[in-house]
């Protein structure tokens, strides 16, 4: 028989993170679905979803919300493509220099940014509006995109460039034929990354428009911190709902490359 | 156009990096279609640099790249008609063995059932014709180079430029590919462009080898040429094993070494002047003789040779006792020692066991002549300080008195330093300038160093002892062996 020693098995080393996964992911992950498939009583229902498909409000902030996530997402994607194309080629051979550039932001708080969006929008009087939402969402989430496209840039084989020319490729063809399609790992994982967060944002939102335009994310803090009690269930519902919409997204693209892949973890 | 018929033409092409110091220095090199032409040399020789300026991603300082009679120094390489197979294969990992070998047809705009005869030709010329659909990622070493040949063959180009395209298989597939490699070159019939650190290659691939180091050609010429005349004691150490020793041409076929005099094939080198003496391990004939007979010299007839191996006839003939001895194979490798110091390594296909003690001679014609590039002294100029120091190799030294009394402060002078008297020490900061061990010659009974100083000279040292590649040194020059000559005249003028 085997003794037990608490020392002996690198699976002993696994429990506090498993305990953590359990207590602040696993639990929270199954009570809203309990409460979202409940009514406040308790009693197994549906209602919470039918409600949410039967307000068009809710159903057009969902549809804005994901326009609006999708549109950000894109804009980061221009943005910070060839953002991290100059920064991975760049002959400057201060890549980190260029990394904290992009990164410094991240040090500071991005309510603490997005307040000081607000006040440079009023300063030059620029409407706050769906305009400066687009605006504070890319200006949050453009390290997110930079970042693991620059990691796989950074990463690849230059020889495979080499070789592209060498076997007749002029600079579009190598672009587009290598450096592109290689590069497809670190794009993906920008979009999840950029993607996700923005369906969920509120406090974006609320501050850069004044809360005139209301995303998802408002809705489901609404439901929970206004509603009271009544509400807990109709925002586990919505929160489930998105939940599902992001689960949704982790599946697009090759399965093969995997967001790890591409550094971002 | 074509001045002449030479299918690659550089011409004095430098490369100049960055830190000012030279990749590719003055190197000139014609290959004839249909020729294959190996650059060899140990790493960081330029080899590399100058495979790179040919296929054009890399652009050379100075010089013309010509190909078929055409200026192509500042051609971008997708315009060249030169294909690379890369020393890591580079081949594309989001395509397949299909697609990575149609890439430069595809980008061509060929017709799609065109292109699959090519790619299956192709294919099937590197023996890969049932991998078409597999991903890259899950063939071998091998299979991958063989797909990346076939890739750069593909565009049938005038010239295939390969870079150490087998340094990452094992010594078996080494062969093999080695063997392929050599028969595609005649059934294709263009141009191979070969670089390699691997001296056997080298000489079993090419039907001319490029020796370089530091930059520079060392010399250009058949296998054949390379192994049996190497013109520097770089090449000869470098190329295949052998005994490199310091000795005199007394006159035109007669050279002194080993305190012994020889008969040999070499004329034209002047009368006692000294030379580097290369002899190759399997040229030297070992016998045994009876112990205590070695120091009389002339043990002919009594010498022990059942099968009748030892040429007959006037040779010098030197002996030794067995040091060690290796099986190699096919053959044993010996170290001898003679009575008066110096080692031999020979190669037999008899074993000697240690202690044996034997003769040995070398045919005239296996000894190969080599003009010494420096002799007892290391010259560098210098110029005369205050307090009894002069200057040279950018430190100040102390110099006797005795040596200043012609000249005054300021005066430029040549300075001379007997190789035998550079005092190497083992920590650097001792002494007045520190360099790096460069390169290392045995000769026989001593040592040849090349020391790099930490300014970039170079300095010529005998000595006994055993240094290695790389070592940093601390180098002292005692007073008395500075020696101060009056510059030749023209040195004066400049100064």
């Amino acid at each position: 028989m085997k003794k037990f020693n608490i020392f002996g098995s690198r699976r002993t080393w696994a429990w506090p993170y498993v305990l953590f996964l359990v207590l602040f992911v696993l639990l929270p992950l199954l009570l809203i679905v309990v409460y979202a498939f409940t009514d406040p009583e308790g009693h197994l229902t549906i209602k919470n979803f039918v409600q949410f498909f039967r307000t068009t409000e809710a159903v057009n902030t969902f549809i804005y919300s994901l326009a609006i996530a999708m549109l950000t997402t894109i804009i980061c994607l221009l943005l910070g493509y060839p953002a991290a194309y100059i920064m991975a080629t760049s002959e400057l051979k201060t890549p980190a220099v260029m990394s904290m550039l992009f990164i410094l932001p991240m040090w500071i708080n991005f309510l603490l940014r997005t307040l000081a969006t607000v006040e440079l929008f009023n300063m030059f009087s620029i409407p706050l509006g769906e305009g400066a939402l687009l605006y504070g969402m890319c200006y949050d989430f453009l390290p997110f995109m930079i970042y693991p496209i620059y990691n796989t840039l950074q990463k690849m084989d230059k020889s495979l460039i080499e070789a592209a020319y060498d076997l007749g490729a002029n600079r579009l063809e190598v672009f587009t034929k290598v450096i592109l399609p290689l590069s497809t790992p670190g794009i993906y994982s920008g979009i999840i990354m950029v993607f996700m967060p923005t369906v969920s944002t509120f406090a974006i939102s609320e501050l850069l428009t004044h809360n005139k335009i209301t995303l998802f994310g408002s809705l489901i803090q609404r439901a929970f911190g206004e509603g009271g009690l009544q509400m807990w269930n109709y925002g586990a519902a919505l929160s489930l709902i998105m939940l599902i919409i992001i689960g949704i997204t982790s599946f697009f693209g090759d399965k093969e490359e995997s967001p790890s892949q591409a550094g971002l973890i | 156009m074509t001045e002449n018929n030479y299918l690659i033409d550089v011409r004095h092409v430098s490369k100049q990096f960055e830190d000012g110091k030279y990749a590719l220095n003055d190197v000139s090199l014609q290959v004839k279609k249909g020729e294959f032409v190996t650059i060899l040399g140990p790493s960081g020789c330029g080899k590399t640099t100058l495979l790179r300026c040919i296929a054009g991603f890399q652009v050379a300082s100075e010089g013309d790249i010509l190909l078929n009679g055409e200026d192509v120094t500042n051609m971008p390489p997708n315009k060249r008609p030169v294909n690379t197979v890369f020393q890591k294969y580079a081949l594309f990992p989001h395509l397949n063995v299909f697609e990575n070998v149609a890439f430069g047809l595809k980008l061509r705009g060929i017709e799609k059932s065109e292109m699959e005869k090519r790619v299956k030709k192709a294919l099937k010329m590197v023996s890969m014709s049932d991998y078409e659909y597999r991903d890259v990622d899950s063939l071998s070493g091998g299979q991958q180079q063989r797909v990346a040949i076939a890739r750069a063959i593909i565009n049938e180009p005038e010239v295939l430029l390969l870079d150490e395209p087998l340094a990452a298989l094992d010594l078996k597939m080494r062969k093999d590919m080695q063997l392929e490699l050599k028969e595609m070159h005649k059934k294709l019939g263009i141009t191979f462009i070969y670089v390699t650190h691997d001296q056997e290659e080298a000489l079993t691939l090419s039907d001319r080898v490029v020796v370089m180091n530091e930059g520079r050609i060392q010399q250009i010429g058949t296998p054949t040429d390379i192994y049996n005349e190497p013109v520097n004691c770089f090449v000869a150490d470098f190329i295949g094993e052998s005994n490199i020793l310091s000795g005199t041409m007394i006159r035109d076929r007669r050279v002194a070494f080993c305190d012994r005099e020889f008969d040999c094939v070499d004329t034209g080198f002047g009368e006692n002047m000294p030379v580097d003496v290369v002899l190759r391990p399997e040229d030297i004939y070992i016998w045994e003789t009876g112990t205590g007979r070695r120091k009389s010299d002339v043990p002919d007839q009594s010498d022990y040779d059942p099968e009748d191996r030892i040429p007959k006839g006037n040779f010098t003939k030197w002996y030794g006792v067995v040091e060690s001895c290796i099986f190699k194979g096919v053959h044993y490798e010996m170290v001898v020692k003679t009575d008066n110091g110096y080692e031999f390594m020979v190669q037999d296909y008899h074993e000697f066991v240690p202690g044996t003690e034997v003769g040995m001679l070398v045919k005239p014609e296996d000894i190969q002549i080599i003009r010494k590039e420096h002799y007892r002294y290391n010259t560098f100029n210098g110029e005369v300080l205050k307090n009894g120091k002069v200057r040279f190799l950018d430190a100040e030294w102390i110099v006797p008195e005795s040596q200043l009394q012609s000249f005054v402060v300021g005066d430029k002078v040549q300075i001379r330093v007997p190789l035998r008297e550079v005092e190497l020490l083992d920590y650097e900061d001792e002494g007045t300038l520190s360099g790096e061990v460069h390169f290392i010659l045995f000769k026989g009974n001593h040592y040849q160093l090349t020391i790099r100083t930490d300014f970039g000279d170079d300095l010529f040292v005998y000595t006994n002892d055993v240094w290695d590649h790389g070592d940093r040194v601390g180098i002292h020059i005692a007073p008395e062996s500075i020696l101060l000559d009056k510059m030749p005249d023209q040195g004066n003028e400049e100064a």
